[in-house]
């Protein structure tokens, strides 16, 4: 039975529902995204994108040694990112919101040079690793063919366990990522919080990479938080906004891979790059329109 | 080992790129813009795979592209570090654009295969022509000579772009500049260790280098010599054990360099904490020069 595409929109979700394959991806999709959509979130109002990437490419390396040994890719991507959050939450300052970008350029060098060593290790275990050149491709770029119960398992056990942990977290993380010198007046442990939310990113780059791979994770971790954080100013609102769009993103583009002969990779990341240039764009409007009622209409201004 | 032409192209076309890439690093890091290198290190595998899969020289791609989106990077951003989130989304693109072209470029010709993604993502130092070779050197050759004729007003933009552009320094033009040579030097190394291994040569030797002196200057020439000697002895280290790749141990020998210099003044530094007295604590002018970052200038 080969993939064909009909107007019938019933019947070609039926098509997509009727291979184990595809359903296992799709709850695998849900999960991930879910959990991506919630963490990317708090990544982006944290600025910690750079720690995120690197993260991500963190578990290629975890999943490439782990085929090496002939244990399941998962354990490997678990493994090596929380084992790389609590390494980077190690080095001095980069714990810290925004601590990953920008002003301290020895702590960013510090994590690319973690980035890139890490993914020599990758190379390294790929080269031992002889006639493992076409899984290569599909760890750093992801596939929907091949995600197993047991991986879907564990996806789903982490993932929970991350959500608990981040719904537990996300007041002082919220207080911490916006003012960390007043948090940590008041008490919050702005360092220990940061620590344990890289710990919540590894989780999350590390099930994201098994979707997307390692190399595409920030489809799902950066793009759907950005266009939530351009879309509403209120954090509650814009976590709920950011696993919707996630999801709608996995699902079209798990979808459109399966109808396509093109890798999920590229669906993924080209349906994530839309939605938040169309946020983007949405913002810019609604802030000229913001801005024209304020000149024309001063009284109005004052009541909102 | 010198005996083998195969290793004196990797020694020719390896050396110019690490003085070049550990020379432009050095900028990178004072700057703060690692994140803009990770993003052209990304595009310059879009970039080679289009050029792939459109049939043309795979350089012309990798340049074409790393140079547009450098200068795209600087004129958007300002300091090209300003936000993340739109670099970060709009790589994450591109390098979907990236596997577009692979998957294209894997089912439409017959003679492709998936070692030229591993070649493009991981390097194939060994794997360079004598020609190839003595292209990269006149490139790096030529960028270097660029980045020496602004690197005066650079370094003074870097370090106070307010003051700088007071004193007539054109601050706008030498952002887009700088990182249109950042996106050259990311595609000049990705022939040597792979458009993911940038890090190796372009963060690595820079900060070991910040961190063993705090004069600028001394630490631009140091970033170069680290990157140089990280370089060769990961080839002299690949030539010897054949299981380990070059770009496996140009990248572990880096590493290595700035975990030494980390230990290495990490030890002083305690020692100069201890006895306050018997060493001059640093005056300001020379504290504010390496070691603080510079946006906080």
């Amino acid at each position: 039975m080969t993939p064909g595409l009909s107007w019938n929109v019933v019947d070609d979700v039926q098509q997509l529902l009727s291979f184990p394959f595809m359903v296992n991806a799709l709850r695998a999709g849900t999960i991930v995204a879910i959990v991506a959509g919630a963490i990317g979130y708090f990544m982006v109002l944290r600025r910690q994108a750079f720690v995120g990437h690197t993260l991500a490419l963190i578990g290629f390396p975890g999943a490439a040694g782990a085929t090496l040994l002939g244990i399941s890719a998962g354990f490997g991507y678990f493994g090596f990112c929380i084992a790389g959050a609590l390494i980077i939450a190690a080095l001095p300052g980069a714990g810290r919101a925004s601590g990953g970008l920008g002003r301290y350029g020895e702590e960013s060098a510090v994590i690319g040079t973690v980035q890139g060593f890490a993914l020599a290790c990758g190379f390294l275990f790929v080269s031992l690793y002889k006639g493992f050149l076409s899984g290569l491709n599909d760890l750093l770029f992801g596939t929907i063919i091949g995600v197993t119960n047991s991986q879907v398992l564990v996806l789903l056990i982490a993932g929970v366990v991350a959500l608990l942990v981040l719904a537990a977290l996300a007041r002082p993380l919220l207080f911490a990522s916006v003012d960390p010198d007043v948090a940590g007046a008041r008490g919050v442990p702005v360092r220990l919080v940061g620590a344990a939310f890289l710990v919540l990113l590894g989780v999350a780059a590390a099930g994201t990479s098994q979707v997307t791979g390692s190399l595409l994770v920030f489809a799902l971790l950066v793009a759907p938080a950005a266009a939530a954080s351009r879309l509403t100013a209120r954090p509650a609102v814009g976590v709920l906004l950011s696993v919707v769009l996630a999801l709608a993103v996995t699902w079209v583009g798990e979808a459109i891979a399966y109808f396509s002969p093109y890798p999920i990779g590229f669906w993924v990341t080209t349906l994530a790059f839309a939605v938040f240039l169309l946020a983007s764009a949405y913002r810019t409007a609604a802030d000229r329109r913001a801005g024209r009622a304020r000149t024309t209409t001063p009284q109005l201004s004052g009541a909102s | 080992m010198l005996s083998h032409p195969f290793i004196q192209h990797a020694l020719i076309a390896g050396t110019s790129i690490a003085v070049l890439s550990g020379l432009v690093g050095y900028f990178v890091v004072l700057r703060g813009q690692v994140f803009a290198g990770d993003a052209l290190s990304h595009t310059a595998y879009a970039g080679a795979l289009a050029a792939l899969a459109a049939g043309v020289d795979l350089r012309f791609g990798l340049f074409a592209a790393t140079i547009a989106v450098g200068l795209i990077l600087g004129l958007l951003g300002g300091r090209g570090a300003a936000d993340d989130v739109v670099i970060g989304t709009t790589f994450a693109w591109v390098l979907g654009l990236g596997v577009f072209f692979l998957a294209l470029y894997t089912t439409h010709t017959s003679t492709g295969n998936s070692t030229a993604s591993v070649t493009v993502l991981f390097g194939s130092i060994f794997g360079i022509s004598a020609g190839a070779a003595a292209t990269a050197a006149w490139i790096a050759a030529g960028l270097v000579v660029v980045l020496l004729v602004i690197a005066r007003p650079l370094l003074y933009a870097s370090l106070d772009p307010a003051v700088a552009a007071a004193r007539g320094v054109p601050v706008r033009l030498l952002g887009p500049l700088f990182l249109a040579v950042v996106g050259a030097t990311a595609a000049e190394t990705t022939q040597a260790v792979g458009a993911l291994l940038l890090f190796g040569l372009l963060a690595a030797p820079p900060a070991a280098a910040q961190r063993l002196t705090d004069r600028p200057w001394s630490a631009f020439a140091l970033s170069a010599v680290l990157a140089v000697a990280a370089m060769w002895i990961g080839i002299t280290l690949a030539y010897a054990v054949p299981q380990l790749p070059a770009s496996f141990t140009i990248m572990a020998v880096s590493t290595a360099i700035y975990g030494t210099a980390l230990a290495v003044t990490a030890g002083r530094r305690r020692r100069e904490r201890r006895v306050p007295g018997a060493t001059p604590i640093p005056a300001p002018s020379a504290a504010g020069t390496a070691r603080t970052p510079p946006g906080c200038g």
